[in-house]
């Protein structure tokens, strides 16, 4: 049934002549475009309606008929920044670069194992990894805040580092793993003939070839710990706070929130936009590393 | 060449090591919300529920932290949903993260009897000028077990209906002054324009024991339906239940705001306070919103009366949240004296005179005395009083017509409800959009409520 419903149309056709197949090929080019730029602007318009809403008056956020002309204000930010944004900031930052660090230094090793150096049973390994994934997390959260609790790391930020490690390592050897096999199995064999130790070959000839597959999994690592907000509300109080957990505060049952929300909101995502922003090129390159074949 | 390359190598590690090295002691030994402290001062973290009167109250703390120089307050402020699961694990569990925390009606009775809360009745007693026979009795009576009280009241509310008062004169309604729900569901079709256009009235639609639930439990009451019968019978499929549910699916789906089944208290707000409905039956809370001119367009032309009626002679829920110590906080004096400095009478007048908060946003239906300040009954005169009248009136051990083996109005204080309550309001939330009927509704939540009800018949 699909397969006769979803016959491309210009198997229909009659074969057309060299010309008008170019134009074809051109039109085809304009629909893509038209695509992307429908899906381009149905994933922009959210966050562009979050930082325009952040701009406004409470009474204009949330309108029957929405508004785009108003008075734009800085009060929403005003008021995020007078409720004390900073100690969230910090813990994000903390939380985040060092699970990411962390990630990196046990995921390179894991996924060169796996990949370069197939050690015993990989498959079963890798099969391990990504296990851990399968679970919602929602089905341990007793258990890790009832230990989390009996060793009195409650609301402490290590403990986010040590879970958010433990939540990207499977996804970044799964990751790296990708850009692992890319790597010319003869520049390894070369190394080896040389009598390179593994640990140089791994420095000096491996990393720099798979560097911006690294910086991928890196940036995706620090934007599953940025935005991560289940583990941060149930594991933390005063101290350890993060931005997701800020972010709700501002949701209220009794009043108007939307403007504020959306004000704290954009701070929040600014951190994560810029360093994808600087990191663009690298990441393209990365993302469509494991891709090639 | 090889020089540069060699010194930029150098540097990448040393610029990562010091950011490192200020990223772990800015996160001193647990976070960077633990930075300050100084020895000697007790820090107090109170973990509270994000509305507006608790934000002006963290506004209003550092004044106590002055006048209370040993001291220091940390302020854990979530939205509803996220702190009450959040306290509860933590009270709960004994986690101790918190020395204060912001619980209901709901909570304070059935913690009380698990041995959770502390028992404040010393502690009021042992505070002079705190009069603890100022409270509103009901509201009380709702925060004791075995007449101690385990948590004080910081605002109380109950249920009112708010109507444009500039609409119903140019329509020549006189709204009665205790208006039935057949009368609201007349007005309601006589002031709707319309899709697109201003609709009759706001009824939160949205699932959630505390969402759509809280108004339509007060209707349920009324019409004489009730959750179980004595004997913990479910009783969600009975003619009074069915009425009920039907009566409101309908009027909110006729009469009521567009995307009602995703409404709560703040796309009510909005809708009522941006002029598109002419009725909102909710929260008394409401009325601080929706008569701040920075909030609505309409302050200033909003009538207030009762909450409607059916069979019973009054409808109006019972909320309040409270502030408790839990069992496991070792600062429970500390505590308290914050606790007794946000619950005062002085803290009223306190946040009335601030220039940042004004009269319109104290914290109301706490205190009793609270109606008799001046200023108050100046700018609140439209409300207060109804505010206080039905929070007195409220009943909850006698919510509807007949007995009931539970207590509470706009909910059924059982630890179960939290889910049952949840479940059934989805079954109603579906009615509203229209994907299901209200007896097809009503089928699976008598299911849910028989599980739950079979339970309490042993």
């Amino acid at each position: 049934m699909a397969i006769t419903t979803s016959t491309p149309p210009d198997t229909q056709e009659p074969a057309a002549p060299p010309e008008p197949r170019r134009q074809k090929r051109s039109a085809a080019n304009v629909w893509l475009g038209v695509i992307a730029w429908v899906v381009g602007i149905a994933f922009f318009f959210p966050v562009f309606w979050m930082v325009l809403t952040s701009f406004k008056q409470e009474t204009d956020a949330y309108t029957t008929t929405p508004k785009i002309i108003f008075e734009p204000t800085l009060e929403q930010y005003e008021g995020v920044f007078s409720a004390g944004v900073g100690p969230y900031l910090v813990n994000s930052l903390i939380a985040t670069v060092f699970s990411t660090l962390l990630v990196l230094l046990l995921g390179i090793p894991a996924a060169f194992a796996v990949s370069l150096r197939p050690v015993k049973k990989t498959q079963d390994v890798l099969f391990f990894f990504i296990s851990t994934k399968m679970l919602p997390v929602v089905a341990v959260i007793v258990p890790i805040y009832v230990v989390v609790n009996q060793i009195g790391m409650l609301d402490n930020i290590w403990t986010l580092v040590v879970l958010y490690t433990g939540m990207n390592l499977p996804i970044a050897v799964w990751m790296m793993r990708s850009f692992f096999l890319e790597v010319p199995g003869e520049l390894l064999e070369q190394a080896s003939i040389d009598g390179a130790p593994l640990w140089r070959t791994l420095r000096e000839i491996v990393l720099p070839i798979i560097s911006p597959g690294i910086f991928a999994t890196a940036l995706i690592c620090v934007i599953f710990a940025w935005n991560e907000f289940f583990f941060a509300v149930n594991l933390t109080a005063a101290n350890a706070g993060t931005m997701p957990v800020f972010l709700v505060g501002f949701i209220t049952s009794e009043g108007l929130y939307w403007a504020q929300l959306s004000a704290a909101a954009t701070l929040a995502a600014l951190p994560v936009i810029l360093a994808g922003w600087v990191a663009q090129n690298k990441l393209v390159q990365g993302l469509s590393f494991g891709a090639v074949k | 060449m090889h020089g540069a390359v060699a010194r930029r190598r150098g540097r990448l590690p040393a610029v990562l090591g010091a950011v490192l090295a200020t990223l772990g002691l800015l996160a001193g030994c647990s976070g960077a919300g633990a930075l300050g402290s100084a020895e000697g001062v007790e820090t107090v973290t109170v973990a509270i529920v994000s509305n507006p009167q608790m934000e002006d109250a963290i506004s209003l703390a550092p004044e106590f932290e002055a006048e209370n120089p040993g001291i220091r307050l940390r302020f854990v402020s979530l939205s509803e949903n996220e702190a009450r699961a959040k306290i509860t694990a933590s009270v709960a569990t004994g986690g101790g993260e918190f020395d204060i925390v912001m619980v209901s009606n709901y909570e304070t009775p059935q913690w009380a009897q698990n041995g959770w809360l502390t028992d404040l009745e010393p502690y009021m007693a042992a505070t002079p000028g705190y009069d603890r026979a100022d409270f509103i009795p009901t509201v009380r009576d709702s925060l004791s077990y075995e007449g101690r009280m385990y948590s004080v009241p910081f605002y109380g509310e109950s249920s009112f209906l708010m109507y444009r008062r500039d609409l119903f004169e140019q329509a020549g309604i006189q709204m009665p002054a205790q208006p039935t729900w057949p009368q609201i569901a007349e007005f309601a079709a006589r002031l709707d324009q319309g899709e697109g256009r201003q609709r009759g009235i706001c009824l939160r639609g949205k699932p959630g024991w505390g969402e759509v639930m809280a108004p339509l439990d007060t209707v349920i009451n009324t019409f004489g339906g009730r959750w179980y019968d004595p004997q913990w019978r479910a009783q969600l499929t009975s003619p009074e239940v069915r009425n009920a549910v039907q009566f409101y699916v309908d009027l909110v789906r006729q009469h009521g705001q567009p995307g009602a089944s995703q409404s709560g208290f703040s796309e009510c707000a909005t809708q009522f306070g941006q002029g598109q409905v002419a009725m909102w039956y909710d929260a008394t809370s409401a009325a601080g919103t929706v008569e701040d001119p920075a909030e609505s367009t309409v302050a200033g032309r909003i009538g207030y009366a009762p909450a409607p009626v059916v069979a019973t002679p009054s409808s109006g829920w019972l909320y309040t949240w409270s502030l408790a110590i839990p069992q496991t906080s070792p600062r429970k004096d500390a505590a308290w004296r914050f606790m007794s400095w946000m619950t005062d009478r002085e803290y009223i007048q306190r946040a009335g005179n601030d220039p940042d908060i004004g009269w319109t946003s104290i914290p109301p239906g706490s205190r009793q005395s609270t109606y008799q300040i001046p200023q108050y009954q100046q700018v609140a005169n439209a409300y207060a009083p109804l505010i206080l009248d039905g929070l007195q009136r409220a009943n909850p051990q006698q919510p509807t017509v007949q007995p009931v083996p539970y207590q509470g109005v706009q909910f059924v204080r059982i630890p179960e409800f939290q889910d049952l309550g949840t479940r059934v309001s989805q079954q109603v939330s579906a009615a509203i959009a229209g994907q299901i009927t209200v007896d097809e509704a009503l089928e699976q939540s008598q299911n849910y409520a028989e599980t739950v009800g079979e339970s309490y018949q042993r």
